[in-house]
């Protein structure tokens, strides 16, 4: 079966829901099994004591970009009909600028939080229901930022092609720097003074 | 693979929870044609409200009207399905690792108090940065570096790197 099965129609477009649950449970299962439910565990990669979100983060991108490739190279997948997000050089670097404050803030990101509040941890759902309040302004407040928010368009633009090198030399370029950052991590772990949490 | 923790719960290893993460959003990839995310599902729950109440502001609205109004059904989107699904699957783990309890986690050195005024100042800034820059860390960066699209790196290490200068700055919440 070539992929995406929804897409490329093999399996209904009514089942899409289904999967988006259950893809979800997944995603929720392996946020808090990490111990993404937790803000200050979260943290830690910010001063050194804990490097969980490092370790998760990375380990995801690389498998999922490998195997991306892979499914691709085998003819597996069909790479064209995947959702790849446009870039808008302006409002990816502000928008980002404004969620690592909102991130040192409040110990989470959205899905985090989400992760935390079904464990019962009331810093997640009350930052869950910031998250609210902020996405309300900015909707509100639209007209003032709508030209930030398309200028700098450059369409679903891939990293590689900016680089100039091909997808599998990038995404081995990205091992190779997870790598360097899971050894990293462990070396600075070892001198920094534990946090009890 | 398992690390005993001081409150008498347990995580599995971080790369082992990586591979579980990485092959969630491959299978994603696989079968939906795309990736994870969060935010997404708080903005289509907000403008499917908007639009019960106030229909007309909705329709002459240049941002909601992407997203309810019309024949739209906000409310009947694949990152609302999938952001219940996180829900409960973080739930099943909760249970498995015995990890349900209703507390606020807070560093010794700060009230509660303190905690959840950030807690609800974070979300709100978060919540915003993420329309903004059309996605939060799963949406925009962790299934945009997947794809390799230009724009998830590049918000990737805006939220990372402005994350690690103003932990510094808020130190006194968290260590």
């Amino acid at each position: 079966m070539i992929g995406p099965i929804i897409s490329s129609g093999i399996v209904s477009q009514a089942w899409d829901n289904i999967f988006a649950l259950i893809l979800g449970m997944g995603f929720g299962f392996a946020l808090e099994s990490s111990g993404f439910s937790s803000s200050r565990k979260i943290i830690g990669t910010f001063f050194g004591y804990d490097f969980v979100v490092v370790k998760v983060f990375f380990t995801a991108a690389i498998v999922a970009s490998v195997g991306l490739l892979y499914l691709s190279y085998f003819g597996l997948l069909d790479f064209s009909l995947l959702y790849i997000q446009p870039t808008f050089l302006t409002s990816a670097i502000v928008g980002g600028i404004i969620m690592g404050i909102g991130f040192a803030m409040g110990g989470f990101c959205p899905g985090t939080s989400l992760a935390a509040s079904a464990v019962g941890r009331i810093d997640g759902m009350v930052f869950f229901g910031g998250m609210f309040i902020g996405v309300f302004l900015f909707s509100e407040s639209f007209p003032l930022f709508e030209n930030m928010y398309y200028s700098g368009s450059l369409g679903a633009k891939m990293i590689n092609t900016t680089l100039g090198i091909s997808p599998e030399l990038f995404t081995f370029f990205l091992v190779l720097a997870a790598m360097g950052m899971f050894f990293g991590a462990a070396w600075v772990q070892k001198k920094v003074k534990k946090v009890e949490y | 693979m398992k690390k005993i923790k001081n409150d008498g719960s347990f995580y599995v290893n971080p790369y082992l929870g990586g591979v579980i993460l990485g092959t969630v959003l491959l299978l994603s990839f696989y079968i939906s044609g795309r990736g994870l995310g969060a935010s997404g599902a708080v903005k289509n729950t907000i403008a499917a409200t908007v639009n019960v109440v106030a229909p007309q502001h909705v329709e002459k609205s240049a941002y909601y009207s992407q997203f309810a109004g019309g024949d739209k059904r906000p409310m009947n989107n694949w990152l609302v399905y999938e952001v219940l699904g996180v829900l409960a699957g973080a739930f099943i783990s909760g249970i498995i690792f015995n990890r349900l309890k209703l507390k606020v986690e807070h560093s010794p050195k700060i009230t509660s108090r303190r905690r959840l005024v950030f807690a609800l100042l974070g979300g709100l800034i978060f919540g915003f940065g993420s329309q903004l820059a059309r996605g939060c860390t799963s949406g925009a960066a962790l299934s945009g570096m997947a794809v390799l699209s230009l724009g998830g790196y590049i918000t990737m290490v805006a939220i990372f790197g402005t994350a690690f200068i103003a932990a510094w700055i808020f130190r006194k919440n968290w260590t």
